[in-house]
């Protein structure tokens, strides 16, 4: 989902990057907020971006021949609600650009409006939605986490094909292109990271004390269950 | 605790198998000349790019590339090193946590 250095044309960095500034701000915002009002979540906040530093490093094998990586946006989301994830997911985007070669300056807009936008707000939406219907909680965060990283590899179709649309069939072609090129590869990938993300819900579940978890599923996506 | 460990043994090896599962379905024949196996998709991208647009110039390029192949995986595993060691920081700690906790009780 990493847009390469220099690969969107100038009018779609800037656009991209604009969109993107006042969610980073937001989140940093909301960051401050939490952690003041519960210095405690520190640590567990850093195990959300630590989770988002891990999934993403790994790239892996798809059955369709290519590999790409999850993104573990999906953890930090149901623990702390979408804005948090922004920075975070920011953060990590930009040491990958820097260090990396993997993404890039010019599209670090785009990358975070894919990965740490579009992954989180989405991952709430279906958090909330499945919770809301009776699913168990960890059926929830499966999918919670699963779909919001297969929305964040076609929000990255969607980027690319606005900015290069195909010469004959315009925009549609080209989406379609760019889509079975990321998404098709992005399905067993967000299967295992559905699957991790449970994992190491179930984990944190285990280890919890002062209910710091409860305290926040229900506090930041206003669910009561 | 016990069902617990039975149930995320059970997704590990779930996700073990959907890890290993490429090597056995995809094969070098399976795919059309010239293509590589498990190249990422974002260098998929930029090829579809180039096709779409032949004519693009990228207008910026990147601050600091690594090296060789050896060294950009080697940043990649410090990526995921950094996070992981910190996963385990908190697990360890939490777990001596409760176990003094339950002691005290």
């Amino acid at each position: 989902m990493h847009i390469m250095e220099g690969f969107l044309p100038v009018r779609d960095a800037v656009l991209w990057s604009a969109i993107t500034f006042p969610f980073v701000a937001l989140g940093l915002n909301s960051i401050k907020k939490q952690v003041k009002n519960k210095p405690e979540l520190k640590m567990l906040l850093g195990v959300s971006a630590a989770f988002t530093f891990v999934m993403s490093a790994l790239k892996i094998p798809s059955v369709t021949g290519s590999s790409s990586h999850p993104t573990g946006i999906g953890l930090g989301t149901i623990l702390f609600g979408p804005l948090t994830m922004v920075p975070i997911g920011a953060v990590v985007l930009l040491f990958q650009a820097l260090l990396l070669a993997h993404g890039g300056l010019t599209t670090l807009g785009a990358n975070i409006f894919s990965m740490a936008i579009v992954g989180p707000f989405a991952a709430a939406v279906i958090f909330y939605l499945t919770k809301k219907i009776k699913f168990p909680l960890s059926v929830s965060i499966f999918f919670a986490s699963s779909i919001a990283n297969i929305l964040t590899y076609i929000t990255t179709s969607v980027q690319l094909a606005l900015a290069f649309p195909d010469a004959a069939g315009g925009f549609t072609t080209s989406f379609i292109k760019f889509a079975t090129v990321f998404a098709f590869t992005q399905i067993p990938l967000a299967i295992i990271e559905g699957l991790l993300t449970v994992m190491i819900f179930n984990m944190l579940v285990k280890y919890n004390l002062n209910n710091n978890l409860n305290y926040n599923l229900s506090n930041n996506l206003s669910d009561n269950s | 605790m016990r069902y617990l460990l039975n149930k995320n043994l059970l997704i590990l090896l779930f996700v073990f198998i959907l890890l290993v599962l490429p090597f056995f379905l995809v094969k070098k024949t399976t795919l059309s000349e010239g293509e590589e196996l498990f190249l990422g998709t974002d260098d998929k991208a930029k090829s579809l790019i180039k096709e779409l647009s032949p004519n693009y110039k990228p207008w910026f390029t990147s601050v600091f590339e690594p090296p060789s192949g050896e060294i950009s995986s080697l940043l990649f595993s410090l990526q995921a090193a950094i996070g992981a060691g910190f996963i385990g920081y908190y697990f360890g700690f939490s777990r001596g946590r409760k176990s003094i906790k339950i002691k005290e009780e």
